[in-house]
């Protein structure tokens, strides 16, 4: 298929970017949205032009690095993937593409359409741990008695691989679906409780120095997450915060 | 816990809390509206007790006023926030793929209730004081009966007051389809109870806002 793109072309951080107009051709509607990325920029290197620099690095859905907004949505209009598994049979011969970075305040663009999500990172710093003791006196993990429902729940919220698509989607920019499964993994599991309070009160703080938004509850980050990571989580984390408020 | 209050997650709380308190104030606003459609009488003097009663006037009326100003304060400033934390916009952005648009909307839809609530205020709320603190007027009659509903049914003989009225609830009920379970959310109430919750939200946006536009629409056509 034959394909125009419209892609956000930045500099650097301080430039000021813009949108340019690109045609690649014969595009397989087997190829994932990155390859047909990599083939736009092997034609950009064949004729001089600077390579189009975006986020990736496992290419099977698990790593977190791909982003771009697609189209107007986040990883692009299906649902449960991310860009990497995105595949170019869900467009069509002669469409228009626009693909755009993340937007927030709090993911500032570094080089066209990759940004900086350290945010995340310095928000896991502030609580998403447990302190364990690991020098090889480990208990075995199934000595702890934890209910299958709270185990799958944990695991679910623990399956946020925190690529972003969350605040990128939220009309609000806010990071509280991360935060909020983050809170969740460990307020679901025995392990998590010794910190329990300072965790989500110091996470929740860490977010708001970020910059990131207010949730309003709209759920757009539910349908767009690659994880499926549910709403729950925010209500969890709500109340995790309110019972360390209170205590 | 006044640090709980200034963190994002509190500031859901509180405008969660003042919107369950303003939702439980239509039940009863609405309670009282509904006996002018069978009973003249029992709306009077409801309404009476409702205008002169001390305890409503001077003790739950400053609450409601607080509850309705922080409500809109604190979603102006959040929408501010917010807008503060997109930075660049999109150039294109489907919001209709994963949102409703009333989810979306909520400062539009509360806009349009906050222009309501003033133009009560100016039509209904400033004449009522008047009468009752600077004329003096405690008596609630007009010509030997009680003047509430004959006051209710001259105000919506016109049709531009209607008209405004019933889009100002259209807009309340959308408001709500968003913000009842919005609230409960925020409130940190999930899962199993979420579906019942969904239920009563949609027919609690749709009864309350649909009762007070018939209340109107009665006293249009029926006098």
């Amino acid at each position: 298929m034959n394909l125009t793109l419209k892609i956000w072309r930045q500099k650097d951080a301080s430039a000021k970017g813009q949108m340019v107009d690109y045609k690649v051709n014969d595009i397989s509607e087997h190829m994932s949205f990155l390859e047909m990325m990599d083939v736009l920029n092997e034609q950009l290197v064949n004729t001089g032009e600077e390579p189009v620099a975006f986020d990736h690095d496992c290419r099977e859905g698990i790593c977190g690095m791909c982003s771009l907004y697609i189209n107007g949505e986040a990883h692009g209009p299906d649902r449960g993937i991310t860009t990497c598994q995105l595949h170019m049979r869900m467009f069509k011969d002669g469409d228009t593409i626009t693909i755009e970075p993340w937007r927030a305040a709090a993911f500032p663009v570094i080089k066209d359409l990759v940004v900086d999500r350290m945010a995340f990172e310095r928000i896991q710093q502030a609580g998403g741990y447990i302190s364990v003791n690991t020098s090889g006196n480990t208990q075995d993990a199934n000595s702890l008695p934890i209910s299958k429902h709270a185990a799958d729940e944990a695991m679910d919220a623990a399956t946020c691989i925190g690529c972003g698509a969350c605040v990128a989607t939220c009309k609000n920019s806010s990071a509280m679906l991360f935060v909020g499964a983050k809170v969740s993994q460990y307020a679901l599991l025995p392990q998590g409780q010794v910190e329990a309070a300072d965790r989500v009160q110091n996470m929740v703080a860490q977010m708001d120095l970020e910059g990131f938004g207010n949730c309003t509850n709209t759920g757009a980050c539910e349908v767009e997450c690659p994880k499926g990571i549910s709403l729950d989580n925010i209500a969890r984390m709500n109340r995790e915060l309110m019972k360390a408020a209170i205590k | 816990m006044s640090g709980f209050f200034k963190s994002s997650i509190g500031r859901k709380v509180a405008m969660a809390l003042s919107a369950f308190f303003l939702m439980f104030f239509l039940i009863i606003h609405l309670a009282v509206n509904i006996t002018s459609l069978f009973s003249e009488d029992l709306f009077n003097e409801l309404s009476h007790f409702m205008g002169t009663n001390p305890l409503v006037q001077f003790g739950l009326q400053p609450v409601l006023i607080f509850g309705v100003v922080f409500h809109f304060v604190m979603g102006f400033v959040l929408e501010l926030k917010n807008k503060k934390a997109i930075g660049v916009k999109y150039a294109r952005n489907n919001g209709a793929a994963n949102s409703s648009w009333v989810s979306r909307n909520m400062i539009y839809s509360g806009l349009v209730i906050l222009a309501f609530i003033v133009l009560h205020f100016i039509d209904f709320w400033i004449p009522e004081l008047n009468t009752k603190y600077v004329i003096g007027d405690m008596s609630g009659m007009h010509h030997g009966n009680y003047r509430y509903f004959h006051e209710l049914v001259e105000k919506f003989h016109s049709p531009l007051r209607v008209g405004a009225y019933v889009v100002s609830f259209v807009l309340l009920g959308l408001h709500l389809a968003h913000g009842f379970t919005s609230a409960f959310q925020s409130m940190g109430v999930t899962a199993g109870r979420k579906k019942t919750l969904q239920q009563i939200g949609k027919a609690y946006s749709i009864i309350i806002p649909l009762a007070f536009i018939i209340i109107a629409v009665y006293h249009h056509f029926n006098h």
